[in-house]
């Protein structure tokens, strides 16, 4: 089945493993990702922290595009474009509010939108947790997981429209499918202190750090994210959270899909492993899945 | 005593007026139980706690609200307006505080809107964010040369900064380069800070 793709910038740059294992599992799946043509950044927070209408019009050019697309739903991977989409799609319902974005376009939008949801819900409307355990490969039993949300994928919750949104449980019920372990994360949704790592570093270490320290105490073999943003701060900004904490955490934090893809079967490399910052080899070890010993997986 | 007249003389009704229109919020139904302040994770950043800056633009106290360091320093993780028992969007409130704020050039913690200009202006020229671009606008622009230097090795070994940016094709650039032109001349005609 093909699926409208809206990537974002980070799954680009800073999070091609992001991309290189969304593609994988959701290939896995039976789902056909067509990547909107010429779509260009949301905005992310700063265009809304700016102004609403300039965020909504950089979100509504590529909602029209999706528009002209044979797709009834426009998956995204990032909870941070996910939210500017559907805060735009919902913004040009209100017909002054329309007119003042439409201004700022080439042309008038489309009267009409298809879907925004994530790839979680994207994955998990295609086929129920009974299928997707049918299509494991190498059982996650032996890892025990924290899951994270962050603040975006289920606030606010009736835009967002991602269950409970202090605890969301999409992700446990993915994880779980694959036999991981997965615990009851009660930071499952607070904020790792988003874009503030560079204008506020002090920020994002004394939240990130929060996060990491509770699910060390939970000896957790890793935190599995679903958003680009967490994923930096809670890995890649790792050690100015341990600085803040003054502590040491050497915790592993994996997108979804990496946990998923590894289920599948897939290798280290497809799901582009070696750019975590805190090496995914403790859990490799665990699944007997080496870096160097891939035999048998795709 | 004198605090209840300076409040008298400090209130600006058509301030209040203006929160409530922009944020579609009414500041009346707040009855301060302080929840949002609560469950708010940048409060230890906060020069006045979010149930303070409700309280304020509820009196209609303009520059001590658009003042606050508060406002800048907000997440919008949306806790708050999930956790008002009065259903009130305390984010989006926040959000049109700091929307006038800037439009007033009113703008308290001045590295905040320097890194949002930095993203948005890489946006603006290649239609896409471009992180190392963004890193050099905010060193030039804030003069913070260190800024993220320590992870610069990791980040760079790990390939995780594209050196180049990436140009939507096909004129796409352009036709974000002109939403940021038509919403820079708007403001100018409607004479406020874009």
């Amino acid at each position: 089945m093909n699926y409208a793709y809206y990537p974002g910038c980070s799954t680009q740059g800073a999070s091609t493993d992001y991309e290189k294992s969304t593609r994988a599992v959701c290939a896995a799946l039976g789902m056909n990702l067509v990547e909107l043509p010429e779509w260009n950044c949301c905005g992310s927070t700063p265009a809304h922290a700016v102004d609403t209408e300039l965020s909504a019009a950089l979100c509504v050019r590529n909602l029209d595009i999706a528009a002209r697309q044979e797709s009834e739903t426009l998956l995204t991977p990032c909870p941070s474009c996910l939210s500017n989409l559907k805060h735009a799609a919902k913004r040009m319902q209100n017909p002054e509010a329309r007119a003042r974005v439409n201004e700022l376009l080439d042309n008038p939008a489309a009267s009409e939108f298809p879907a925004v949801t994530s790839v979680m819900q994207g994955m998990a409307a295609h086929l129920d947790a009974k299928e997707i355990a049918s299509r494991t490969r190498k059982s996650l039993s032996a890892l025990t997981f924290a899951p994270y949300y962050g603040c975006l994928m289920s606030r606010p919750a009736e835009i967002m429209k991602f269950g409970d949104p202090e605890n969301p449980t999409l992700m446990e019920s993915l994880l779980t499918a694959c036999s991981a372990t997965v615990l009851d994360f009660p930071l499952k949704t607070a904020c790792c202190g988003a874009s503030y790592g560079i204008p506020e570093r002090s920020m994002t270490a004394r939240l990130s750090a929060r996060i990491l320290q509770l699910a060390t105490d939970m000896k957790v073999d890793a935190i599995v994210v679903a958003c680009p943003l967490c994923q930096m701060n809670l890995d890649l900004r790792q050690p100015q959270a341990e600085k803040a904490a003054d502590t040491r955490f050497a915790m592993p934090v994996l997108y979804f899909t990496q946990a998923l893809g590894l289920a599948f079967g897939f290798s280290p490399d497809t799901l582009g492993l070696e750019k975590l910052r805190v090496s995914a080899d403790s859990l490799l070890r665990k699944l007997g899945t080496g870096a160097a010993n891939a035999a048998g997986s795709r | 005593m004198s605090n209840i007249t300076d409040i008298r003389l400090k209130r600006d009704a058509g301030f209040i007026a203006e929160v409530e229109a922009a944020s579609g919020q009414k500041l009346s139904t707040c009855y301060q139980c302080g929840n949002c302040t609560a469950g708010c994770p940048a409060g230890f950043a906060y020069d006045k706690q979010v149930n303070r800056i409700m309280r304020g633009a509820q009196l209609g106290l303009k520059d001590d609200v658009l003042n606050s360091r508060a406002i800048w320093m907000c997440l919008s993780c949306f806790t708050c307006s999930l956790r008002c028992p009065n259903n009130i969007d305390v984010a989006a409130i926040m959000e049109t505080l700091r929307h006038m704020a800037r439009k007033k050039n009113m703008v308290s913690v001045r590295k905040v809107e320097k890194f949002w200009f930095s993203f948005l202006n890489t946006v603006r020229a290649f239609g896409r964010s471009w992180e190392i671009g963004t890193m050099a606008l905010y060193m030039l622009r804030s003069l913070r040369v260190f800024t993220d230097i320590d992870l610069a090795p990791e980040a760079l070994k790990k390939q995780k900064l594209p050196f180049k940016p990436y140009v939507v094709p096909n004129g796409g650039a352009g036709a974000v380069g002109r939403i940021f032109k038509r919403y820079r001349e708007r403001a100018d005609r409607e004479g406020v800070r874009p």
